[in-house]
């Protein structure tokens, strides 16, 4: 359902001002979200300064900066610090893309950071992405097969292999369907982009045969069509795929299943 | 035995309010607005001919209230938001056989909507400027 502004309890209201780093003289500022389940409070907006000569590049840099050094209560999820994990995704300076391959650099002025985009909150920047997962489960991301296996792999030409590409290689960190205004009206009813592109990474791998099956399951004004190429996704995608073209294909695979 | 806590009412972060406006975003709301703008624009082009059908005299109160400068106002909008919504929909059959969605040319195709549609409108109203 569409909602504009948030819920009373998701006011956000202004924080602490940390103070400034002893000593520094190359400071950059950040707005963080933060919300604690257990103070009974709404959510706020804390700020802080980095020291950038004692602190890498990254914003995830600058936020173990200032859980290191500043503040340990502050809450987010990394792993792999190199753009292959997807934990780090996040809302910064007003798109999602994952805080470890956003240079402080790329953002003018102060950097605010914020969850991911209309999601429950689990505590600061760690949204809750339970519902999500469901969805991408719903689509049985897996190969699904009725004839015997071989006695090796299933065998894949080169040229199918190459209809993979620029789908397999997802991380889902979910950037591109929290990006999408349709996913945070619908997100109860519609897969949002990347559960479909995943969906459509399966549909069109040569070696599955539950094709018409898995476009069952799509087929439904909501789960596919709520998708009104608003083009978010794209653009969000911090691994420069295409969620939106493959959502294009799926449509397209479905009217071509009708002639 | 552990202490049961109340489960916690999760706040929602934050959304329309903290996003940056994208062009293909704003042109998809747009796309909506200039959509339900054409049934008020509808409803102008049915009161003119209901008037042309009625009387004289209606008609002559109905075209004096589309010439006066308010009328004439509503009326470019209303030409703006049929070029708009028009090229928003070739937009979107293009997107419909899976073309454009490229990072240069879905750009491309939203500023040549924005371009297509204020041409247009200027050459409509030129052309019956010129043509009364």
């Amino acid at each position: 359902m569409v909602q504009f502004t948030l819920p009373k309890n998701s006011k956000v209201t202004n924080g602490k001002v940390w103070p400034h780093p002893h000593g520094a003289v190359n400071l950059t500022e950040l707005h963080v979200y933060r919300w604690n389940p257990e103070d009974g409070q709404n959510p706020r907006i804390d700020t802080y300064f980095v020291d950038r000569d004692d602190c890498g590049p990254m914003v995830l840099d600058a936020l173990i900066w200032i859980k290191n050094k500043i503040d340990p209560t502050l809450t987010f999820r990394r792993s792999c610090r190199e753009g292959i994990c997807g934990s780090c995704a996040m809302n910064i300076d007003g798109t999602n893309t994952l805080a470890c391959t956003k240079g402080m650099d790329e953002v003018k002025g102060v950097i605010k950071i914020y969850p991911l985009p209309h999601m429950p909150v689990v505590k600061d920047l760690v949204p809750d992405l339970t519902g999500i997962y469901a969805q991408h489960a719903a689509i049985e991301p897996w190969l699904k097969t009725v004839t015997p296996p071989p006695e090796k792999e299933w065998i894949q030409t080169h040229e199918d292999r190459a209809k993979l590409d620029g789908l397999y290689e997802c991380i889902l960190c979910f950037c591109c369907t929290t990006s999408c205004p349709s996913y945070w009206w619908n997100a109860d009813r519609y897969l949002g982009p990347a559960v479909l592109l995943q969906a459509y990474r399966w549909l069109i791998d040569s070696r599955d045969e539950y094709t018409g099956e898995r476009l069952d399951h799509v087929e439904d004004p909501f789960r596919l069509y709520r998708c009104h190429t608003i083009l978010n996704c794209s653009k969000a995608c911090p691994k420069g795929l295409n969620p939106a073209k493959a959502i294009a294909e799926i449509k397209r695979l479905l009217v071509e299943r009708q002639t | 035995m552990a202490e049961v806590r109340s489960p916690v009412e999760r706040p929602l972060s934050p959304h329309l309010m903290i996003y940056r406006p994208m062009l293909t975003m704003m042109s998809s709301i747009l796309h909506r607005i200039t959509g339900a703008a054409l049934y008020v624009g509808t409803l102008l082009l049915v009161a003119w001919l209901v008037a042309a059908a009625t009387s004289p005299a209606w008609f002559d109160l109905v075209n004096w209230a589309f010439g006066t400068w308010p009328g004439r106002i509503v009326l470019i909008g209303y030409t703006w938001a049929l070029f708009q919504h028009m090229a928003g929909g070739i937009r979107h059959f293009i997107w419909d056989f899976g073309r454009g969605f490229g990072p240069v040319a879905r750009e491309v195709l939203t500023q040549a909507s924005f371009v297509f549609s204020g041409a247009l409108t200027a050459a409509v109203w030129a052309a019956a400027y010129f043509l009364r």
